[in-house]
């Protein structure tokens, strides 16, 4: 399709704007960072400290005990990645590569829980595990992603296991192979791509999340990154230097694991086949 | 059609016995595989479900010692006002989805047909623009409290700059909710992205064709982009909707339901109700409400979708 000089250039100086906008808050958030209070405080604002305080992030350390939180969060986050990646490789298996009675109907009734809000499950989950005696631990945060590593996954490596030919099977099937040799020998090295896309959401899902730790950690020593920022927010919140020295280091590794894994991310939507 | 000997036979066979040993084996290895699935399903979605909704009919409460059936009292008080703030907590949702969801799918409709351009640079307009939706919740508010500072905040450093009247943003009555959405249309990016996977799927010849009749840009956005996108329109709009009545993260750390109410968010009023006033049944009761009201957006939208969704071979 042939576009216009003039259209090219407008887009161009429009995306570029926007652009600006959309980065405005990461150099705001790095620059702060790397200042102490006095530089932070100067108007008209600085954009390019001087000089920098890296000990900003040392001190914000020491405070608060972020080396522990960042521990705590690889735990879960590790946890819930095996279990996800295991699960769900093996739910998406069974219902999309074998042809089983009443199937469909199962992933339908499966599906329809992605509906569902998460509250109207969250009071009775809690009562639960700590009727277990797991409040206050890590499982309830890492156990569930056990049974079936949560439906969107399987949906998005269902679409994906749908679209491998079922020659591959039949013919695995004369040879005598059994369903789990197919899943393990066949499915799962050619849907390498698909399984990197559902990890990474997955790492950011847990790396992130907010509600399920602030219910079920009550010790400090447990605490996550997420929740271990916000309690330093409570503390610290007027010292925007060692704030946005924490959020720096919570906002990073998730900004390298995207850039690392940034071309399966947007084959990942692609995937999912919501074109329409 | 007509049916072959070898369907004759199969479907005899069928009729005799109930399954074949062939079909038998992939039953039993279908059940196998989705085993840990469908129990979850029953463990952690179906189970709880239940729970909640006869929990919403008690008056549990942590520190309580008994718990009574109370039937629909929890829905009574809810409804009847007596709870004033179960109003101003729906109305303050209600409000955020109203000026949140027209404002996420026209803005990240237009970003993704910029991003579909011919442009230079676009794969790196594209990380730009996705980049902070994977930045975490907790981490974003805390860098747009600090942009929304109403002393020293960038946004209010540069409306004085430009000689414009500042805001308190996250701190004023009327701004707040207005200042939430702001902060959340950062994190577009997700939804762009969708409607550029669906940008993808539209022939260029459909352009072409308009290029030859003589209309310009406005006849192919209105003839032929926006009508093979509503599929995606309707995809990210039941998903903004859906997410949008249940924004917590961002409520619990930017403004705590302050300032005075104003930015009660429901999820987070039932957070607060359940786990800092520990009244578990009434909360539950507040999710049931949350549930129903999901519910009839989602089926309004999937109602009219007939005749508003065009979907290809279709007709």
């Amino acid at each position: 399709m042939r576009e216009s000089r003039l259209k090219l250039t407008a887009g161009f100086t429009t995306l570029l704007i926007i652009s600006v906008m959309f980065i405005v808050p990461f150099v705001w958030l790095l620059r702060s960072s790397v200042m102490d209070l006095s530089q932070i405080f100067i108007m008209p604002p600085q954009w390019i400290p001087k000089p920098f305080h890296f000990e900003n992030f040392k001190e914000a350390m020491t405070v608060v005990p972020f080396g522990a939180f960042f521990k705590n969060t690889l735990i879960i986050v590790a946890g819930v990645l095996i279990g996800t990646v295991v699960s769900s490789t093996i739910a998406a298996f069974g219902f999309s590569r074998i042809k089983w009675k009443g199937r469909d109907m199962v992933f339908a009734i499966l599906m329809s829980a992605m509906m569902l809000p998460g509250a109207v499950t969250l009071i009775p989950s809690f009562l639960g595990w700590k009727e277990l005696g797991f409040y206050d631990t890590f499982y309830p945060l890492i156990l569930p992603s056990y049974f079936g590593g949560g439906i969107f996954n399987i949906f998005l490596l269902r679409q994906f296991y749908m679209s491998i030919p079922q020659d591959f099977d039949e013919a695995a099937v004369v040879d005598g192979a059994t369903y789990f040799q197919i899943y393990w020998r066949i499915l799962l090295p050619l849907s390498r791509s698909a399984v990197i896309v559902v990890a990474l959401f997955t790492f950011l899902g847990s790396w992130n999340d907010f509600m399920g730790p602030l219910i079920y950690l009550k010790s400090d020593s447990r605490f996550t990154l997420a929740l271990g920022l916000q309690m330093f927010q409570g503390s610290y919140n007027a010292q925007w230097d060692l704030l946005m020295a924490a959020s720096t280091a919570v906002v990073l590794p998730c900004v390298l694991v995207f850039l690392i894994g940034q071309r399966f991310f947007l084959e990942g939507i692609t995937l999912t086949g919501l074109k329409g | 059609m007509e049916m072959t000997a070898k369907d004759v036979t199969q479907a005899g066979a069928r009729a005799g016995k109930k399954f074949s040993k062939r079909e038998k084996k992939a039953l039993f290895y279908g059940l196998l595989f989705t085993a840990p699935a469908v129990l979850g399903f029953l463990i952690f979605t179906l189970g709880p479900m239940i729970a909640s909704l006869y929990l919403s009919l008690t008056d549990y409460n942590v520190f309580k010692d008994t718990t009574h059936f109370i039937g629909l009292d929890n829905y009574t008080k809810l409804f009847s006002g007596e709870d004033d703030l179960f109003y101003k907590s729906l109305g303050t949702t209600f409000y955020f989805v109203i000026l949140r969801v027209p404002a996420v799918i026209i803005i990240s409709f237009f970003l993704a047909i910029l991003l579909n351009m011919n442009l230079k640079g676009r794969s790196l307009f594209r990380t730009i623009i996705y980049l902070p939706s994977i930045v975490p919740a907790v981490a974003s508010s805390m860098i747009w409290l600090w942009l929304m500072n109403p002393d020293l905040g960038l946004l209010n450093t540069a409306l004085e700059w430009l000689h414009l009247p500042t805001s308190s943003w996250l701190f004023g009555e009327g701004s707040v909710i207005p200042s939430v959405v702001l902060t959340t249309l950062w994190g577009i990016g997700g939804t762009v992205i969708i409607f550029l996977a669906g940008l993808s799927g539209v022939p260029k010849s459909y352009y072409e064709a308009i290029d030859v009749d003589g209309g310009g840009w406005y006849s192919k956005l209105r003839h032929i982009t926006v009508p093979m996108l509503t599929p995606t329109i309707f995809f990210n709009t039941i998903m903004t909707i859906i997410g949008s009545f249940q924004v917590f993260s961002e409520a619990y750390i930017l403004t705590q339901g302050g300032p005075n109410n104003k930015s009660l968010f429901f999820v987070f009023y039932l957070w607060r109700t359940a786990f800092r006033d520990t009244e578990m049944g009434y909360a539950s009761a507040l999710a049931w409400v949350l549930f129903v009201i999901i519910m009839i957006f989602t089926v309004f939208i999937f109602k009219t979708s007939k005749s508003w969704v065009h979907y290809e071979g279709e007709r």
